[in-house]
């Protein structure tokens, strides 16, 4: 086993290869999931409710089964029927029955955009004629459409099933799913002695991933009752279990291949059209495809929760942070799972406080089930606490870094859920904040009109391990076949055997890495979590080790030796006791006849915990104070990523994970209407960013290595986006002298909280 | 969406005889990047459509001393590829490099965007400013009226059945013709309107403005022809306090919606700030 | 639906391509599933994210906002054009080397995008760059690599 090494004298780690799948995407050959091409293929369209909550009265699809060229219809009724039961699918559990209501209704809409009814036809153009065909009767109820409205006295109830869990209690008709809390310490007792207390309350809007290719997915469900499912995801083998569990199959009966995938980020591990199209290709007898139009990707996949947070820090005299407490309600959308208890873990992550209490809620609302999205839980609290942390770093005249290095978690710290923190990096990424030259530079000059200010931020995310398999077979001329089953959103097929190719001293290009499907790959948990390149380079680590190991005796058998007797070092197999009898890995590969077979290995791993990390955000903005119009004119990303497999690619992580959180901060929003249903509803108004609306974003790596894993790999995906929100609106107030707690801080809220209009 | 068929005539005969025989079941395409849009949302309900890009009039351009004719299938980048109309135009430039990105400029138009009549197009207000005349062919023959006459609610014009636009008239207003246009989006590209103003002055050989016109986007049914505002300037010098003037005169001349792009109260306030900012513009483009 | 296909005679990538379609299509969904070219890729269909940029007689465009139709006669290009035998373009190598696509699915638009840029302004400065590709979204890489991939091919030019 390779222990974490202080020497950084790596051959491949740390390099940055033109990836594997590179020249297939960059020429327009890879395919992607909508790309997919069958014989006999038909085209699915999907019947969507327009109102935000109402009770199914009656589907008719008469009129849609007699357009030429249809060649199936169905309901809701059409997926069989499912007791509440819970299902893990690699990173959470999830309720069957409530999945498959929620992927077509039966009894209830409860968002707009959820799916009632659909179509396979000829073409996309029928389908989505015959589509329009279909007539849905609803009993329109009245929706609410955020936590405060959900908890009102008389609030409409959304699930009559719904039993909440309310601190242990079980409670019927609410809207609440659970209620938690987690304490430590005295806090009130705190707050009673603390020298300055501050208490804010926050707002945030629900918010969508935004991947550009939207979701889509193929099924063949052939004469031998097996389903064969081409999908864009983040993870196939999630895929077969859900889509299994949904039809009520053996998950034998179903094979998931999954295709190159356009963004994921979280959104793209539940299933929404797999068992669909399954269902039309059954009573079609053909394969089917279902590509989801973008409206319908906002309305009816699964958004980021927005919410109301309280947040109340206390310091003593000597801004030393002694107590802290904090509300989180988090919406669900239409079935309960919102990312609160993720959130309950980040809350507080970076300080050291020994009296904390964090109360959270999980509630539901008539908007679309909400799913995970980068780091779910953490950026929305990471808001609240860097707000609140940079007022009281200012009421004692503290640089906000060196507040948060004073009172900064860190190795032995327990979070305010209890968990201990291992070897972790928050202090030194504070540090290389504090020296860096963004924060040590003059704010210097705007553009005309406009004030500038600077805001620092922390986030952390605790990141995940569970479970993968990497499986290594030696090609006769030296070259290594790798199949894992993490599908690819971003180079971690090349990250993955980089870390093999390390550990065979070999290089990298000689592997032929690809992502199997079900039934060629090893089981693996999803791609997300900040996992594939911990947790799968991981596999990749041991299955090169073992292989190792089998060239070992290879080489055993070919020079009459012990295997006892052959050492293994730099990518040369040798006698000990004569290292003139040596291979190099390619010349073994080629002597391999006679030795016992193809040579291959297998590596697994179910990793319990990974590396947490912890990022840093400084960003300068230009506010212009008449018109709210506010530009980043410099931001900087610092973070610990344990080790920089793929440093390209890891600095690609860091920035796209903050304009993410950029576009979050100053215009992503789900603009609800009256009605409950969502006006925004294409690119042009849910605004993210574009490339003129950005500088260039500096990320800075900071190292500190994982004990956890052989090359000190911390996942890397997710933090990014915790700072940003907090930064910028730290930044705002620095220019404007005004604190901001409702996100986004889009113009007309800049106007409003400068006074200059009041709506 | 309604399957429809496809027609690409190449005279404005043609033309108007497919649109008057089907009516409402016909529309023209120009650049297409509403229109396609409109019909796949369901907006409208199509028999066929009429590709108007092959009718050479349409596509024309004429710049000369008295002024510019625009046909109205020609794309904004054929303006601001041109130095000549960049030189003399200002104004219209502004425009005609905002309505969307790149790939949007290289096939709509000024003609589309002001028969598509929406309030917050970036097309209409600098051609109202610029005392733009729309030239329309129908069955019963030809006519034009201003711009500023055109837009008769939000996605309705003035245009009757059968007819077509077929080219924009901008007068050329000499060297004492100052325009611009703004507007105000939450990002620097890609978005509609919040709130637009287009302006323009005339300014005598006394230093006085002779004309002025301001143009509103965003705040209200149509685009906005602000004549309080621009009246207010005629006869006055051409400085800050005449601007802010009629800027806050403009404010009252809108009548905002809210709506997911913005408040009553921000798009007025908006308008306010906007119109000052075009006038000090307008005015520079004078004197450099 | 009984309307009359259209004949479209068009060049795509250089190479004349025949083939009917329904008069409705977008030219994205020909290239797609007509001519089989599904390099360009569909993320909006409403003109606002450039994933299925083309090029027009030189002119790049949103091809979903194109009806098939109309490039009878008419020059495309899509991203399938841009490597040829002898080897990639360089906008495709300097995307590789400069890690400009993660996921890669907005990267076929933003290379034609940025095609269409350098062929005309073979010296962009990086303002005009990031206001040419403004009608590019992408989602996973905050657009600095891909900037400084285009910076790269205009400066070795």
């Amino acid at each position: 086993m390779v222990n974490v090494s202080d020497s950084k004298n790596y051959k491949v780690i740390g390099t940055n290869p033109i990836r594997h799948d590179g020249y297939d995407k960059v020429t327009g050959r890879a395919i992607y999931g909508a790309d997919v091409k069958l014989p006999g293929l038909i085209w699915a369209s999907i019947v969507r409710s327009p109102n935000a909550h109402a009770i199914i009265k009656n589907v008719d699809t008469s009129e849609a089964e007699k357009v030429e060229g249809v060649f199936a219809v169905m309901t809701g009724k059409d997926l069989p029927q499912q007791e509440d039961q819970f299902i893990d699918h690699g990173e959470g559990t999830e309720n069957v029955a409530w999945s498959s209501e929620n992927i077509m209704a039966t009894k209830k809409v409860l968002y707009k955009g959820h799916a009632v009814a659909a179509v396979a036809a000829i073409d996309r153009y029928v389908a989505d004629y015959a589509a329009s065909k279909i007539k849905v009767e609803y009993d329109v109820l009245d929706a609410v459409t955020n936590v405060e409205d959900a908890t009102k006295e008389g609030a409409p109830i959304l699930l009559d099933s719904l039993v909440g869990d309310h601190l242990g209690k079980k409670v019927k008709n609410t809207n609440i799913a659970s209620i938690t809390r987690h304490e430590f310490g005295n806090p009130d007792k705190a707050f009673g002695e603390a020298e300055n207390v501050v208490e804010r309350t926050f707002t945030l809007q629900m918010v969508h991933q935004g991947y550009i290719e939207p979701h889509n997915a193929t099924a063949h469900w052939d004469e031998e009752d097996r389903i064969k499912i081409w999908t864009s995801t983040q993870g196939a083998f999630p895929v077969r279990t859900s889509t299994a569990a949904i039809l009520k199959l053996d998950v034998s009966r179903v094979k998931v291949t999954p295709l190159e995938i356009g963004g994921g980020f979280g959104g793209k591990i539940s299933v929404y059209l797999e068992p669909v199209v399954s269902i039309l290709s059954k009573k079609s007898g053909r394969p089917v495809k279902a590509v989801m139009e973008r409206s319908s990707v906002f309305q009816g996949s699964g958004p980021a929760p927005g919410g109301t947070i309280i947040v109340k820090m206390g310091t003593d005299k000597d801004a030393n942070i002694i107590a802290a407490e904090t509300s989180i309600k988090l919406e669900a959308g239409g079935f309960p799972g919102s990312a609160v208890g993720a959130a309950v873990q980040c809350v507080f992550a970076a300080y050291d406080v020994s009296n904390t209490r964090i109360d959270a809620f999980d509630i539901v609302v008539n908007k679309p089930k909400s799913a995970a999205y980068r780091a779910p839980g953490s950026p929305q609290v990471a808001f609240a606490t860097e707000t609140v942390s940079d007022e009281l770093a200012r009421l004692h005249d503290m640089d906000p870094i060196d507040f948060r290095l004073q009172n900064a978690a860190k190795e032995g710290t327990r979070r305010a859920d209890g968990v201990v923190f291992p070897k972790v990096g928050n202090v030194e990424v504070l540090e290389a904040a504090k020296k860096s030259d963004h924060w040590n530079s003059d704010l210097g000059t705007p553009a005309a009109g406009r004030v500038r200010g600077r805001g620092v931020a922390s986030g952390y995310w605790f990141n995940v391990g569970l479970k993968s398999t990497v499986n290594l077979a030696v090609n006769s001329d030296g070259s290594v076949v790798l199949v894992e089953g993490s599908t690819d959103i971003g180079g971690t097929r090349t990250s993955i055997s980089m870390q093999a190719a390390e550990i065979l001293g070999i290089g990298v290009e000689n592997f032929r890495p690809s992502v199997g499907d079900t039934e060629t790959a090893g089981y693996a948990d999803v791609t997300g979590g900040s996992r594939t390149t911990y947790a799968t380079g991981f596999a990749a680590v041991k299955a090169a080790e073992s292989l190792i190991e089998v060239l070992k005796d290879r080489c055993a058998i070919i020079w009459s030796l012990d295997k006892n007797e052959i050492d293994f070092e730099d990518g040369t197999f040798f006698a000990s006791k004569d290292p003139e009898l040596k291979f190099t890995f390619k010349e073994l590969a080629s002597n391999l006849d006679n030795t016992g077979g193809p040579a291959a290995s297998s590596g697994s791993v179910d990793l319990e915990s990974a590396g947490g990390a912890f990022g840093t955000h400084i960003v300068d903005v230009d506010v212009d104070p008449e018109t709210g119009k506010t530009d980043v004119a410099r931001y900087t990303v610092l973070q610990d990523v344990g080790t920089a497999i793929y440093p390209a690619y890891v600095r690609g992580q860091m920035a796209g994970g903050a304009v993410q959180g950029i576009g979050w901060a100053l215009n992503e929003e789900y603009y609800m209407k009256e009605d409950g249903t969502q006006a925004n509803v294409s690119y042009l108004d849910y605004r993210m960013p574009t490339a003129l609306d950005l500088p260039n974003i500096e990320t800075i790596i900071v190292e500190v290595p994982n004990p956890g894993h052989p090359f000190g790999v911390r996942g890397v995906g997710e933090v990014p986006i915790c700072p940003p929100i907090g930064a910028i609106g730290n930044a705002l107030h620095d220019a404007l002298g005004k604190r901001f707690y409702d996100s986004p801080m889009k113009p007309g809220r800049i106007l409003n909280v400068l006074g200059k209009i009041s709506d | 969406m309604h399957p429809f068929a496809y027609a690409a005539p190449s005279t404005v005969k043609e033309a108007v005889e497919i649109l008057t025989k089907h009516g409402e079941k016909a529309r023209p395409m120009a650049g297409g990047t509403d229109l396609l849009v409109q019909i796949r949302g369901g907006k409208f309900d199509l028999d066929v459509v009429v590709d108007i890009k092959k009718i050479p009039e349409l596509n024309k351009i004429t710049n000369n001393n008295d002024g510019l004719e625009i046909g109205s299938a020609v794309p904004c980048y054929k303006l601001y590829d041109d130095n000549e109309i960049t030189k003399i135009y200002p104004g219209l430039i502004d425009a005609a490099t905002l309505i969307g990105g790149i790939q949007i400029q290289s096939r709509s138009g000024f003609g589309g965007n002001l028969c598509n009549a929406t309030p917050s197009a970036d097309g209409i207000c600098p051609l109202i400013v610029h005392s733009a005349v729309a030239n329309i062919e129908g069955e019963s023959g030809s006519r034009s009226i201003p711009v500023e006459e055109f837009c008769t609610g939000p996605g309705s014009n003035a245009l009757g059945k059968g007819e077509i636009l077929v080219s924009l008239s901008i007068p050329n207003k000499g060297k004492s013709f100052g325009a611009a246009y703004e507007r105000f989006i939450p990002r620097n590209e890609m978005d509609i309107a919040v709130a637009a103003v287009a302006s323009s002055i005339l300014v005598g050989a006394d230093g006085k403005i002779s004309e002025a016109r301001i143009a509103l986007a965003s705040v209200g049914p149509t685009p906005i022809f602000a004549k309080k505002a621009s009246n207010s300037l005629i006869g006055k010098e051409a400085n800050e306090a005449s601007f802010k003037e009629a800027a806050a005169i403009a404010k009252s001349e809108c009548s905002p919606i809210e709506d997911m792009r913005g408040t009553i109260e921000q798009r007025k306030h908006l308008v306010e700030v906007i119109t000052l900012r075009t006038l000090n513009q307008s005015l520079e483009r004078i004197e450099g | 639906m009984s309307i009359q296909k259209i004949h479209v005679k068009t060049t795509i990538n250089g190479r004349p391509e025949e083939f009917l379609t329904d008069p409705y299509v977008s030219l994205l969904d020909a290239l797609r599933e007509i001519v089989g070219l599904t390099g360009s890729k569909e993320g909006c269909l409403d003109g606002n994210c450039g994933a299925c940029t083309v090029s027009i007689n030189g002119k790049i465009v949103d091809s979903c906002l194109v009806l098939a139709a109309e490039v009878d006669g008419q020059n495309v290009e899509t991203v399938e054009g841009m490597a040829t035998a002898e080897g990639l373009h360089p906008l495709q190598q300097a995307f590789l080397e400069e890690a400009a696509l993660q996921c890669g699915i907005c990267t076929p638009g933003f290379l034609v995008a940025a095609k269409g840029l350098l062929d005309n302004e073979p010296d962009p400065s990086e303002e005009r760059i990031r206001h040419w590709l403004a009608g590019n979204l992408c989602r996973c890489t905050g657009y600095d690599n891909i900037i400084k991939a285009v910076k790269k091919v205009a400066e070795n030019s």
